[in-house]
């Protein structure tokens, strides 16, 4: 037994059997900066401890994969015309519940600096938000603190912020979650690898100088559950957007020069885990010497240097004898360049401090964190939440008009503009769907391509059956996708959980990770990236589990797309993906009407993928063949909120009708059963539209027509569309404003 | 016809710029970065939006002491087209050439939203291929784009001819809720005195193709063209 104290090892955030593992490991007491190390490295931030065995078993194959996932910074995909694209979602969940803008900006600016490692251009971004309902104090701190920090830092970078997601919950109360995606495009596939060529090539620290900022993020923050938030705002990095706008142009002329072989970027415990890290991918030993680390503190010692989170900073490998161009190049920029170390034959990372060394240590005891394998049972009290009586609601003591408007001023439901236009959604020149649609739809300049980008996660649906929940998450970011007409080539997941050590948070874990294989199987695609944040606690109490799944789309022809607004007057409104639309009592499992009208999350969601994948199939044909005028996925609020965010987009109301008996208006209206999609057609093209979805197999239904002033559906809602576009676009700035 | 395309450390939207003159409209276009204190061969310039020098002290604030704002002095002076949007329109207002000055927007947020302008006058070089009066979509991107200036120079700027660009509604109306900043008389761009130099807070590089959204913009550069081959001829 080890005379380490408790208080230093969790300070660290090892446990005892993983000091002993070390000591063991190293045949010696590991002295304090190794403690460090070891504590940045095996955290479950850099070491994903608890994740590790269940990620390995992701689909992670396809024609287009350039980079496989886990073997760079972020996996790589061939779009076609000599373009690739690296994309990634990261969370930042703990640094923005301490301190929200610098937390969600320096998530933002982390993401990006991931795909800038790749040399990837950042070509767009998205955010995924998870907040506690808006009606307390707090929670809208959180929100406008993450929405400013994100619109801070990401407009000041020059990319575009095109959409994502803002969900409240009560679970996310103590614990909100900030999951930001970030999209980069590679011309002539020329991607770059975080990894040095050979012994003798150099380590360059390039960009802002380092200081005691964000020293035991990765260990401390993002490793455990808190409850003193106070105390852990040292532990906050903050950003500085302009520099990191012209780290990204220093870097991507930095590539092209000759000599440089190998780029990473410094993110969650620093120079440590890059740089060891990329001692690693290079099959390499690593000398570093932190006196050579350009700094804006005195006195810092070897520690703080080696676990200081400072942001905008990244690692070159540079080949001995270049390096003089280089610094010119960073010396325009006006950021700091300079050779920290240099890789080594053999594989022994040793840290100095000018002459003195103060560890060393082999690079693979570092990187190879303890692996947690579980296998937990379904608890039971997820079984009686499943079998919850949806048919013995009470009724509902309010009409259909009045439940519609209830429902569209939920802040799950109202319209976010007012958090979109916070961000520039447009720089770059590619945006041709902006955020409010289904997907973003950026177009690439100089082919006819497009990429469709969407986030999606339903910690609710999740968290009544991780396994079907999860994969409803990845068919619904799919399904954006296809709303647009472009084809799901990759996604990305962000596992949001709680914490990993309890038995109901692994089988959360287990199934969420076996849906998600299951439903990406499905749709033949990899999952190429992604990031597991766990320990979301406050005070015991774990947030919903919230995969968070990015999706990736290509359009052949940007031309053909569809939007989500209405279009013409007298178009056909047809639902495709079910043989009715209206009758699906357990489309109310885990649904927003649910938890709205009756303050209960509960029930059983179900998904068919089979018929998803159909479903999405003839979206894409049909746009493709130019027969869709409007386009939208049937979600939260179910089909009625489908036709009326339509119709309120467009600015043109409609007609929905139903000859068959309604059983259940509110199932009828709000259910949200899946792979359901709301497709507007003219009239003459109806008849081909129906036809060509009986060819597929895809039960398809006319429901009614574009046209007039007011929305109607059968004999239950007349409302005109003034009305239920003031409460949709208005509610939500209501809800946050406080 | 040669625009130059000024980059500060911080600006973004000298690509778009780049891409709307030249990919879209065909005109020939080069960077120039902030250091140089000589301009030559080029027939206008253009100053990018984004944030230089990150917003340090005022917006603008910085760049308008970098060395090629010297240059652009004696170009103005020479009589040279320069138009700057977004930073750039600070820029121009923080180095003088301009009058006023761009504060934080009124309600304290950034906004990025299309935006619906008037076209003032015809009568610069830089709006003779549109119409007085018409209505026009240009994005608007910015977190301190309110226009703010003294009576008296507003009074000049108004009598002169010299608002090029208002915030209208979809009735035409320069009114309260059509002014996305709070900016006096809803002014979205100015002149000089002498015409031959353009600021406006909206985008119109990202106007540029109807797929993404309006092509209002490019009239504005084939304004300069038009400009420019008037005075060689």
């Amino acid at each position: 037994m080890s005379a380490i104290s408790q208080e230093l090892l969790d300070e660290v955030a090892l446990s005892r059997a993983e000091y002993e593992a070390i000591v063991d490991r190293l045949n010696r007491e590991p002295n304090p900066l190794e403690i460090g190390l070891f504590g940045a490295l095996w955290s479950e931030h850099c070491g994903y401890k608890h994740t590790k065995a269940l990620l390995r078993t992701l689909p992670n194959t396809s024609d287009r994969l350039l980079v496989a996932p886990g073997a760079e910074n972020a996996g790589v995909v061939d779009i076609g015309d000599g373009y690739a694209v690296a994309f990634k979602i990261e969370s930042h969940n703990h640094p923005s519940a301490v301190e929200p803008y610098e937390g969600a900006a320096t998530g933002v600016g982390g993401i990006v600096r991931d795909i800038l490692a790749m040399g990837a251009r950042p070509l767009a971004l998205m955010n995924s938000l998870r907040f506690g309902l808006p009606d307390d104090e707090r929670q809208r701190y959180l929100l406008n603190g993450v929405v400013s920090g994100i619109s801070g830092y990401g407009n000041c970078i020059g990319v575009p912020n095109v959409g994502g997601e803002v969900v409240f919950d009560p679970s996310y109360a103590g614990n909100p979650l900030v999951n930001a995606m970030c999209v980069g495009i590679i011309e002539d596939a020329k991607i770059m690898s975080a990894s040095a060529d050979a012994p003798g090539d150099l380590l360059v620290l390039v960009g802002a100088k380092t200081g005691r900022d964000g020293i035991h993020g990765a260990s401390g923050l993002a490793s455990r559950t808190f409850q003193e938030q106070a105390e852990m705002r040292s532990a906050v990095q903050v950003g500085n957007p302009f520099l990191e706008k012209v780290l990204i142009e220093a870097c991507l002329e930095a590539i092209n020069l000759p000599g440089v072989v190998g780029m990473q970027d410094c993110g969650a415990a620093g120079i440590t885990s890059a740089a060891v890290e990329m001692a690693e991918r290079s099959e390499l030993g690593l000398n570093i010497d932190v006196a050579k680390v350009p700094r804006r503190e005195n006195e810092m010692s070897p520690y703080e240097v080696m676990l200081s989170e400072s942001q905008e900073r990244m690692l070159l490998a540079v080949k001995p004898g270049h390096e003089e161009r280089l610094f010119e190049l960073f010396e325009k920029w006006d950021l700091d360049a300079a050779i920290i170390g240099t890789f080594e034959a053999g594989n022994q990372v040793v840290v100095s401090d000018g002459a003195q060394q103060a560890s060393s240590t082999p690079v693979v005891t570092l990187t190879d964190a303890p692996e947690y394998q579980f296998n937990s049972p379904k608890p039971a009290w997820l079984g009686e939440l499943q079998s919850f009586d949806l048919t013995a609601l009470p009724d509902l003591e309010i009409t259909p008009n009045e439940a519609l408007l209830k429902l569209l001023a939920s802040p799950n439901i109202a319209s976010k503009h007012t958090v979109w236009r916070q961000y520039d959604h447009q720089v770059q020149n590619n945006t041709v769907v902006s955020p409010g649609g289904d997907a973003a739809l950026l177009r690439i300049q100089g082919t006819q391509r497009a990429l469709a980008i969407s986030t999606d996660g339903n910690g609710r649906l999740v968290y009544l059956n991780p396994r079907v929940g999860a994969a409803i998450a990845v068919a619904e970011a799919c399904r954006n996708l296809s709303c647009v007409g472009a084809e799901p080539v990759a996604l990305t997941d962000g596992l949001n959980f709680g914490n990993p050590e309890t038995p109901d948070i692994q089988y959360q874990l287990q199934e969420t990770v076996a849906g998600i294989s299951e439903a990406a199987a499905a749709f033949d695609i990899p999952v190429v990236s992604g990031n597991a944040s766990l320990y979301n606690e406050s005070a015991g109490s774990a947030v919903q589990p919230t995969p968070i799944i990015g999706a990736l789309g290509v359009l052949e022809d940007v031309g053909r797309h569809a939007k989500s607004a209405f279009r013409d007057e007298g178009d056909v409104v047809v639902v495709i993906g079910a043989d009715s639309p209206w009758d699906d009592i357990n489309g109310l499992a885990g649904s927003e009407a649910l938890s709205v009208f009756h303050d209960e999350v509960a029930g059983n969601p179900a998904l068919d993928l089979d018929l998803e994948i159909r479903v999405q199939q003839l979206c894409r044909s049909l746009i493709a063949k130019g027969l869709v005028n409007s386009a939208h996925d049937v979600s939260h609020g179910g089909v009625s909120d489908a036709v009326v965010e339509s119709a309120i987009q467009g600015n043109i109301g409609a007609t929905i009708m139903h000859d068959a008996t309604i059983h259940d208006w509110v199932a009828a209206l709000f259910g949200e059963s899946q792979s359901r999609i709301v497709i507007t057609c003219a009239t003459p093209d109806a008849e081909v539209v129906l036809n060509a979805a009986s060819k597929a197999g895809v039960p398809a239904t006319r429901i009614g027509t574009v046209g007039g002033d007011r929305v109607r559906f059968a004999d239950l809602i007349d409302l005109p569309l003034e009305t239920v576009g003031d409460v949709w676009l208005n509610s939500f700035q209501t809800a946050t404003s406080g | 016809m040669k625009f130059g395309i000024v980059v500060f450390p911080g600006s973004w939207s000298e690509r778009d710029m780049h891409y709307a003159v030249s990919d879209v409209l065909g005109y020939q276009a080069e960077y120039v970065w902030h250091r140089e204190a000589k301009l030559a061969g080029f027939d206008a310039i253009l100053l990018p939006g984004g944030f230089s020098y990150g917003d340090h002290l005022r917006c603008g604030a910085v760049a308008a002491h970098s060395p090629v704002m010297g240059a652009i002095k004696e170009f103005v002076e020479n009589g040279g087209f320069v138009f700057g949007s977004c930073n750039g329109f600070q820029i121009l207002c923080e180095s003088g050439l301009l009058p006023g000055a761009l504060i934080r927007n009124d309600h304290l947020e950034f906004r990025c939203s299309a935006g619906t302008l008037r076209v003032e006058t015809s009568s610069t070089p830089f709006t003779s291929q549109f119409s007085a009066g018409d209505v026009v979509s240009m994005p608007i991107s910015h977190g301190e784009g309110n226009y703010q200036a003294d009576d008296e120079t507003l009074a000049t700027l108004e009598a002169s001819g010299r608002i090029v660009f208002r915030y209208v509604d979809a009735e035409n109306q320069a009114s309260a809720e059509a002014n996305p900043n709070g900016s006096r008389n809803n002014i979205a761009g100015i002149t000089n005195a002498r015409g031959n130099v353009l600021g406006m807070m909206p985008h119109p590089e990202r106007a540029c193709e109807s797929l993404l959204g309006s092509s209002d913009g490019n009239p504005l550069w084939q304004s300069i063209a038009a400009a420019v081959d008037a005075g060689k001829s």
